[in-house]
């Protein structure tokens, strides 16, 4: 498209105001952060940078020192570690299963095949209250919260639709050569396919550090607590302490904004590649 | 398919002649020896999609014919289909699930179209070559990587109820000083709106994303060709944008609808500690949690779950429809 200079400039005058009321509730977490908390909740002037300092993250980092709270590093670390358990897991568990599903060939390949398509129709939301009965016993505790979302048919889904791509060339003539099915994988196949290992791997973390709905329906002891739970009881703690509440909540989101500034490309490309092929 | 030449990979039997010999003679024993392989690859997640998606979701419609309650020392009662009765027809007990019905409702018809045309509309103006674009779509799409948690606590601020809250500040000011402090969060009519505005917040550049995907994927010489017609941009947008994006803004429409269906974590939030109207904002999802968690009724958890999952199917179902006949055309 051809752009005179003013309609560029028009362009980027509206582009600039939705940015800026875009990014207006982002700013105020972030100012009202460093700011004592009777500060925080003022009206307008919750945006004036006055009374900076980093006392609310100190105080998040020390007040939370007791069984009866949670310790804050304590409810990092599940969520890092819950985090990490799943992603690796999916990377994983679904990469194979999408090879010895599309690559290889073997009876009844195709339905089971079919079966993961139809149960990439079933959300978590439906399953979680079954789900919330049938593992009550296992109620807080750490791998409960990872272990049933490492399988992901739509993981499947993103690998296959992948993996389909490769022309069978490369495969046979590693076949040829000797390779078995788990060598051609992890040898050819693996190195070849970084790209769609990268985009599953932010977008299940994306999801995965925002869990909510499962923690609710299974953790209720802190010191198993993942950090989204804890912002939810944290700030439903009355009086609320906002400026620590804000703290804690910059503490939440920097890991996956950490993530997201460094594998921006992907995360965009993840997204936009899985939503418009499917 | 009748091609014979290549081979295709598993070996026909029927056929008398003998294959070629030049590729044949890995291939019979590789092929007999995938079926082993194929299937322990796919094991480990095929046991963890039955155990945890397939399984789980035949209980749901099981548990949903039961009265079943979690530690109760009586065994689960046979109930037929007494708890869609209870949640549909009966006066007594079906008030908060039908409400929670009409409110996901409500978000379903006001999010897909405001969401999808806010999207798409930042996705046009961002489709361009200018200098820094790429700052700017990381700005829009910002929001989507924070957890809704959060979301929901940032907005409990901005539409905090007393003078000091952000939004009632903005509007005494503008108002000189005629506005004064009003509850959004705590008044019946303006709850949901108050979770629909957050919601598309955090939602929005997800689909502004996917829909920038699809704008890519029209090629320049069209708008080339319009320009040389003198089309206007509206004409352009009309005749050359929407077309060609037909199928991408018809599958964000449903996806919004889907996700809008499951909408559950920052009405619980605001719920607990934001003074948030719970009978305005409950949502279908908000009402199998409380049930199930609350009330320990699992039963008619499971048959609200059984409900939700009906409604996901039929919009994707709706979905895979538009989006194939769209594709033909």
């Amino acid at each position: 498209m051809t752009s005179t200079p003013l309609r560029r400039f028009f362009d980027y005058a509206v582009l600039s105001v939705l940015a800026f009321v875009f990014v207006l509730p982002v700013l105020y977490l972030v100012l009202g952060s460093f700011k004592p908390s009777d500060q925080v909740l003022s009206g307008l002037t919750g945006f004036l940078p006055t009374h900076m300092s980093f006392d609310n993250y100190r105080a998040v980092l020390n007040s939370f020192d007791s069984d009866a709270t949670g310790y804050f590093w304590r409810f990092m670390g599940i969520s890092l570690l819950v985090a990490t358990v799943v992603v690796l897991g999916n990377l994983i568990v679904n990469s194979m299963a999408a090879y010895g599903l599309t690559r290889l060939r073997w009876r009844g390949q195709r339905a089971v095949f079919t079966l993961v398509l139809l149960l990439m129709l079933v959300p978590f939301e439906a399953v979680a209250v079954p789900l919330f009965y049938m593992l009550n016993d296992q109620r807080n505790t750490v791998y409960i919260q990872a272990v049933p979302f490492i399988a992901n048919a739509f993981s499947i889904y993103q690998f296959a639709t992948f993996f389909r791509a490769i022309p069978p060339s490369i495969e046979e003539a590693a076949r040829i050569d000797g390779a078995g099915p788990w060598r051609t994988f992890f040898a050819i196949i693996v190195p070849m396919s970084k790209p769609v290992f990268a985009s599953v791997a932010i977008l299940t973390f994306l999801t995965q550090w925002g869990a909510f709905l499962w923690p609710v329906l299974m953790v209720s002891d802190p010191s198993v607590r993942p950090l989204p739970l804890e912002m939810s009881v944290f700030q439903g703690r009355m009086p609320v302490d906002w400026g620590q509440v804000l703290a804690f909540g910059v503490l939440l989101v920097l890991p996956v904004l950490i993530v997201f500034a460094f594998f921006q490309r992907w995360f965009v490309q993840g997204v936009a590649s899985s939503a418009v092929k499917g | 398919m009748t091609t014979v030449n290549p081979a295709p990979a598993t070996p026909d039997r029927r056929k008398p002649s003998p294959p070629p010999p030049s590729a044949k003679p890995v291939r019979p024993r590789r092929a007999n020896r995938d079926w082993v392989h194929g299937l322990l690859m796919s094991a480990p997640a095929l046991g963890g999609l039955i155990a945890f998606v397939a399984v789980p979701f035949v209980y749901a419609v099981v548990l949903s014919f039961y009265n079943v309650r979690l530690g109760s020392p009586l065994p689960p009662r046979f109930f037929g289909i007494e708890q869609y009765r209870r949640i549909f027809t009966d006066p007594d007990m079906s008030g908060p699930f039908l409400r929670a019905l009409l409110n996901n409702l409500t978000f379903a018809v006001v999010v897909v179209p405001l969401q999808t045309g806010l999207a798409l509309a930042l996705a046009i103006l961002l489709n361009r070559k200018l200098k820094a674009i790429g700052v700017f779509r990381s700005l829009f799409f910002l929001p989507v990587v924070f957890p809704m948690a959060l979301v929901a606590v940032i907005w409990r601020l901005i539409l905090a109820r007393s003078g000091d809250g952000l939004l009632n500040s903005a509007l005494h000011a503008v108002s000189f000083g005629n506005w004064g402090a009003f509850d959004w969060l705590g008044d019946g009519l303006t709850a949901m709106a108050s979770i629909i505005v957050l919601s598309v917040w955090q939602g929005v550049g997800f689909q502004m994303v996917i829909l920038l995907a699809g704008l890519q994927q029209i090629p320049g010489e069209l708008y080339e060709a319009a320009q040389l017609d003198r089309a206007s941009r509206w004409q352009q947008f009309r005749n050359v944008t929407l077309p060609g994006i037909r199928g991408t803004l018809v599958f964000v429409a449903m996806l919004t609808s889907v996700l809008s269906f499951r909408v559950f974590d920052q009405v619980y939030v605001l719920v607990h500690g934001g003074g948030l109207d719970e009978d305005a904002t409950r949502t279908v999802m908000y009402q199998a949690v409380t049930t199930a968690f609350d009330q320990n009724n699992i039963g008619q958890a499971s048959a609200i779950t059984v409900v939700f999952f009906l409604i996901v199917v039929v919009l994707t179902l709706i979905q895979r429809r538009v989006v194939r006949s769209g594709n033909e055309d």
